[in-house]
């Protein structure tokens, strides 16, 4: 097994700027390893200019280590071609583009969308702001008793005939796995367009979007060890094809007069604007960087992580789990029996152990389960078991606090 | 109904906390003996009827829920508050502006910058900072009523 913990901790510079933080707040975004701030400082100063635009040689360098990482990221999903990654700003503005580009084309007044109760409300929102408005309807599936996808629930929600299928690879409040093979095959199986969101799900597990055959997938940079403000919506070409542009000018445009507009081809039809090359490179730079991982060695290491902290919690009385301890990808949800999570967190912060308290993005979650939030532990890579039974240590501290 | 009495009973228990428990806190130096005195503040307060916890009064945070109810006393212009949140902190927190702002007249509350005795006490560095656990928001709506 090819891990040494020190080395790779070793690698992201902000360990160093704050030795005295242990950070469990990884699923709210990760930190970065030098390489992919070194990528992003070397645009800036030996490569910026704009990309597609000039003739010149300098904006086809650019162009060029632009269009790279493009390339990285098709390669990193097994994306059939590269004009299948299509650059957003984040998850949720690749949900925003999806959702306004499905409607007209593929839904209209009456069909109905599937989604799970653990989604993340950028998997919500869109819907709300883009698709309910003209007629569409929103079904969910519901959870099972110990807070998981509840499977036939959903196969009999998918005899409501939905045109579209979407859910999160991995709840980002839970930290449970989705079984997405079967999802996406019993999806298709029932003709609808499935689409994952894979915020949470990037950084647990090697996707290959073509064994999976899933329509759409999308995630975030900076939670797999990118830069913010970059995103990526593959979505398979044909699909890709339908989707009407949320956002116009730039060089999505192939011809304009001052009464119509013809667009360009993909990707560039769905990416408005200057897009964000320093992003684009920097995410690029993560993916080369994850690949030279184990990671195997990774999962493992962060399973050992769960394992020894759940087992840590359940020492200590009155903790409510609120995540199952298998099939996780790295989050422990839970709460102190009576007291508000912010509570919790706030003495954890005191000790620093920086952690989130709230609904996470996913209120309609908490109200399925009757309950105001949790805190919620998220490990990466980067965390050590030193730095878990630190943590317990000062759990138990921020308990004692509030029991005695 | 807001019955009257839940303004002066709550003046009379931000007054004690001023007189006894303030004073405590800026002696004690580690942060557990601190918050463990900022936890239990909100015992002293009249019960807050669940019946009150109406989206007309609550300040939104965003971890927690705060609630505030306000009354300005029509021949001395005072502003008297009565109020409830669902986590301690936060509750203990909004104790010690109110200790310092309950009874004010407009003009003063104009000039009165509570948030300093948070810092003095260590226990919130920087209220603009603090818009995760709403205090910001309820700070801001304290200060609405003038
Ligand atoms: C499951 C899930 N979906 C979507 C998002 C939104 O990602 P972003 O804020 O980067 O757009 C997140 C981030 O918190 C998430 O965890």
């Amino acid at each position: 097994m090819n891990f040494n913990l020190p080395a790779l901790r070793q690698q992201f510079p902000f360990f160093t700027a704050h030795p005295d933080w242990i950070y469990l707040d990884n699923a709210a975004t990760l930190h970065k390893p030098q390489v992919v701030l070194d990528a992003m400082h070397q645009f800036y100063s030996q490569q910026n200019s704009n990309v597609h635009r000039s003739a010149h040689g300098l904006s086809q360098q650019a162009t060029a280590a632009f269009e790279a990482a493009r390339s990285t990221v098709a390669q990193f999903l097994n994306a059939r071609c590269s004009h299948e990654i299509i650059w957003t700003s984040g998850t949720t503005a690749g949900f925003n583009q999806l959702v306004y580009g499905l409607m007209g084309p593929v839904l209209q007044s009456g069909d109905r969308v599937l989604i799970s109760s653990m989604e993340h409300h950028a998997n919500i929102v869109p819907w709300h702001i883009h698709a309910l408005p003209f007629g569409v309807e929103l079904d969910v599936v519901p959870l099972t008793a110990d807070y998981r996808f509840d499977l036939a629930a959903f196969t009999e929600l998918l005899k409501l005939k939905p045109k579209v299928v979407s859910i999160s690879h991995v709840s980002n409040a839970l930290g449970h796995i989705q079984p997405i093979a079967q999802i996406v095959r019993l999806a298709k199986a029932a003709g609808a367009i499935v689409v994952l969101d894979g915020a949470q799900g990037i950084v647990w597990e090697k996707v290959d979007v073509q064994a999976l055959d899933v329509d759409f997938y999308l995630f975030s940079g900076h939670k797999l060890y990118g830069p913010t403000g970059i995103g990526v919506l593959y979505g398979k070409t044909e699909y890709l094809a339908l989707l009407r542009p949320l956002l116009g000018g730039g060089e999505m445009i192939k011809t304009v007069s001052f009464l119509r507009s013809s667009w360009n081809d993909l990707p560039y039809r769905l990416e408005a604007g200057t897009p964000n090359m320093a992003g684009a490179i920097g995410l690029g730079a993560a993916i080369l960087w994850l690949r030279q991982q184990d990671l195997v060695a990774i999962q493992q290491h962060k399973q050992g992580l769960v394992q020894r902290f759940y087992e840590g919690c359940k020492q200590i009385p009155a903790l409510e789990l609120l995540s199952g301890q298998t099939t996780n990808a790295g989050i422990v949800a839970l709460n102190l029996k009576n007291e508000h999570p912010a509570d919790l967190a706030t003495l954890l912060d005191q000790q620093k152990i920086a952690v989130r308290a709230g609904t996470h993005c996913a209120m309609p979650l908490f109200q399925a389960i009757n309950s105001k939030g949790s805190v919620r532990f998220s490990f990466a890579c980067y965390n050590s078991f030193d730095e878990i039974d630190r943590t317990l240590a000062a759990l138990t501290t921020a308990v004692e606090l509030l029991t005695e | 109904m807001i019955r009257p009495d839940i303004f002066t009973e709550t003046a009379t228990a931000l007054k004690n906390i001023y007189e006894t428990q303030l004073p405590e806190l800026r002696q004690l130096k580690d942060w557990q003996s601190k918050y463990r005195i900022l936890m239990t503040l909100g015992k002293a307060l009249p019960a807050f009827d669940s019946e009150w916890h109406r989206d007309e009064f609550l300040v939104q945070g965003c971890e927690s829920k705060a609630w505030l109810l306000h009354y300005q006393d029509p021949v001395t212009t005072q502003h008297f508050w009565a109020f409830d949140s669902d986590a301690r902190i936060v509750k203990g927190l909004i104790i010690l502006l109110l200790v310092q702002l309950n009874g004010l007249t407009s003009e003063e509350l104009a000039h009165a910058k509570p948030e300093l005795l948070l810092n003095e006490l260590q226990l919130q560095q920087n209220i603009s900072q603090s818009r995760s656990n709403g205090l910001l928001a309820v700070l801001n709506k304290i200060k609405a009523v003038i």
